[in-house]
């Protein structure tokens, strides 16, 4: 525990450098609004839709999903890893089938073209 | 001082406590569902300082990484896909309340009845327990975990491979479009 | 003082200031060295005016940085447009809590140690706040209420984690090797193994390295501003300090994936080969140097390969990226692991 205290200070301290930052700019920045300026950029033509209603591929979403599965599979072999030495052959074995039946699901994603961004 | 010093851990813990208390309100009231899904990012790193406080410091990274690192990923593309400022001017989410305040209720029913029944501080594998398994050496939190893991609960843990091969089918089926209707709509960012 | 006080409250202090007066200087001098650098491939001087050789350029931009007119689109989901720098910059500073920079050393009879806490689930700490920055990138691009900065936003999401799979797998290889996920028992690890990891984990070493450079969002992979289609893609609109937020962020991102690599493969603060050549280490000639020394170097070494990369590599177009990082490097690290974790269980069984 006592090894996380200095950290959790230290993130309390990287939390108030771009506060910090955001405020001095405040007080010391140029200024001089204008509604021109304000417009959002797209390339000197003026905007008709707002950029928040564009709609876009479904595939980031599926990105994320597959994502999430495979994050959730490398934080299994993290405590594989750290007690390999004392899990040996049979842990060994063990991963493998783990990673083998997710493999199949990977293999599936590619088939169906779940990989694909053309 | 010298009672700051001593009680840190439980005075770190009821702050915190508050802090996830109030973030997790934020994402229910908030109507920007960007600002809820920020305060849900915050309550997750929350509840992961809580997770290192009871020394299950493994059990925090997993926190972080699926949770704050992962999900949340899903939950912002979900708010981008659909379209947030129509969303914001329909107070529809607040209509089905009663029917969410009956599945709160149970749920807070279930946890009080469980922790009643099994004992406000039960301690299961996740105590000094697990440590001792492993050949009762100090080590860290995430070897004992591993050692658990992968020797105790050697089928759940393949069962959960089985359920993420689920998940991922599920998430390819669902994610795709008949080509045709996709060669329909001119899609942006692809 | 009574010494409890000193060691529990004074020297983390100190360490923290030290830790981010360096890293901040780094970052700084990181933009200078790239100019300068990216100047001299192609046949420029680089930056040259402010200071001697260009030697206050850094200063100089950040002041201007400072007072320049801070723009917010009209129709910007404001409060999200502010936060967003903040999100990424937090991240990308707290991760040098675990990085150890060199071994422990003496100080009127204190034991130093030139990090701020060692801890068992360093690695994992990194990996978890380090999936934090996405989202300051991806909600910079969205709030922006522009379509641009929306594309760049969502790409270097997709980008970024589609890359942490690998390179997930790519560490846990090096965790494979040296069982435990503390950064100092790791460069330990390498030290009673006698070489560093870069050795029998050279694939796991190249594989961590690219998805490194594509998590920074660097070139080759550096779609999510690729300013011929996107303008400047999720930071179109960012002006003054928000915009400086999100380019010291990249920076000091960059120090992470080289140090993480110089932790896991090139044995840390160690130098080559510590026990074959450990009497030429000890040495008068080198005994001298500090092990950050060693680590700087070695940390260099990347930084300059990251400058070096954005003067020669053309960039990736979004489908090749994604079919690089899920086709190739995805079965690439699974098998890495799996070869890795067999020659550990045959070297170690």
């Amino acid at each position: 525990m006592e090894h996380y205290v200095p950290i959790l200070v230290y993130a309390l301290v990287a939390i108030s450098f771009p506060i910090i930052a955001l405020l001095m700019a405040k007080v010391v920045r140029a200024g001089s609004p204008d509604p021109v300026k304000a417009e959002p950029y797209e390339c000197g033509v003026k905007t008709n839709t707002v950029a928040f209603d564009t709609r876009f591929s479904i595939r980031y979403y599926l990105i994320a999903v597959l994502f999430v599965i495979f994050d959730v599979e490398t934080i299994f072999l993290f405590p594989w890893a750290v007690s390999f030495d004392r899990l040996a052959l049979f842990g060994f074995i063990e991963m493998m089938v783990f990673l083998a039946i997710l493999l199949v699901g990977y293999v599936y994603a590619w088939r169906r073209g779940a990989l694909e961004w053309a | 001082m010298d009672f700051l010093v001593s009680h840190f851990a439980e005075i770190l813990f009821y702050i915190l406590a508050a802090l996830a208390v109030l973030g997790s309100v934020g994402v229910i009231t908030l109507k920007n569902p960007v600002n809820a899904a920020l305060s849900l990012l915050g309550t997750f790193f929350i509840v992961a300082v809580l997770f290192v406080l009871q020394h299950a410091e493994f059990l925090a990274a997993v926190q972080v990484m699926v949770y704050a690192g992962g999900i949340m990923v899903l939950f912002l593309f979900v708010i981008m896909l659909v379209s947030v400022k129509g969303l914001k001017t329909q107070a529809a989410f607040l209509s089905p309340l009663v029917p969410v305040a009956i599945i709160g209720a149970i749920l807070v029913g279930a946890l009080i009845t469980s922790a009643v029944l099994l004992g406000v501080f039960a301690t299961g594998d996740g105590g000094p327990e697990a440590l001792q398994m492993v050949d009762g050496a100090v080590l860290g939190n995430t070897e004992a975990v591993g050692m658990v893991l992968y020797t105790k609960y050697l089928v759940p843990f393949e069962v959960v491979s089985v359920v993420l091969l689920v998940a991922m089918i599920g998430a390819i089926v669902f994610g795709r479009k008949d080509r045709f209707i996709e060669e329909q709509e001119g899609e942006v960012g692809s | 003082m009574p010494e409890p006080i000193l060691q529990l409250l004074l020297i983390p202090l100190v360490k923290i200031v030290v830790l981010l007066v360096v890293v901040l200087l780094i970052v700084a001098y990181l933009t200078y060295a790239e100019r300068k650098i990216l100047g001299y491939m192609q046949v420029r001087l680089g930056p040259n005016r402010v200071g001697p050789k260009g030697w206050l350029q850094p200063v100089a931009d950040g002041l201007k940085l400072l007072v320049k007119e801070d723009l917010v689109p009209g129709g910007a989901e404001k409060l999200v447009f502010i936060i967003a720098p903040a999100i990424v910059m937090v991240p990308a500073l707290v991760m040098f809590a675990v990085i150890p920079f060199g071994e422990p050393f003496e100080v009127a009879g204190m034991t130093i140690t030139p990090y701020l806490a060692d801890i068992n689930i360093a690695l994992l700490f990194i990996l978890g706040v380090s999936s934090v920055g996405v989202f300051g990138i991806m909600l910079g691009g969205w709030s922006s209420n522009n379509k641009f900065s929306l594309m760049g936003g969502l790409r270097s999401a997709a980008q970024m984690v589609s890359y942490e799979i690998p390179m997930g797998f790519a560490i846990i290889s090096a965790v494979l090797m040296a069982g435990t996920l503390s950064m100092v028992g790791i460069v330990e690890a390498q030290r009673t193994a006698g070489w560093w990891f870069v050795f029998p984990g050279i694939l796991g070493f190249g594989i961590y390295w690219i998805c490194g450079i594509a998590e920074t969002n660097r070139n080759p992979f550096d779609l999510p501003e690729a300013e011929a289609e996107l303008v400047a893609g999720f930071h179109t609109e960012y002006s003054g300090m928000k915009f400086a937020l999100f380019y010291l962020a990249e920076y000091a991102n960059m120090m992470i994936v080289s140090a993480m690599a110089v932790v896991m493969f090139l044995g840390g603060w160690l130098p080559p080969f510590p026990n074959l050549l450990a009497g030429l280490w000890a040495s008068p000639a080198l005994a001298w140097i500090p092990g950050v020394i060693w680590f700087l170097a070695k940390m260099s070494f990347f930084l300059f390969c990251y400058i070096w990369f954005r003067g020669t590599f053309p960039r990736y177009r979004f489908d090749q990226l994604m079919a690089v990082g899920w086709k190739w490097l995805l079965p690439l690290s699974l098998a890495n692991v799996m070869l890795v974790g067999l020659g550990v269980l045959l070297l170690k069984g």
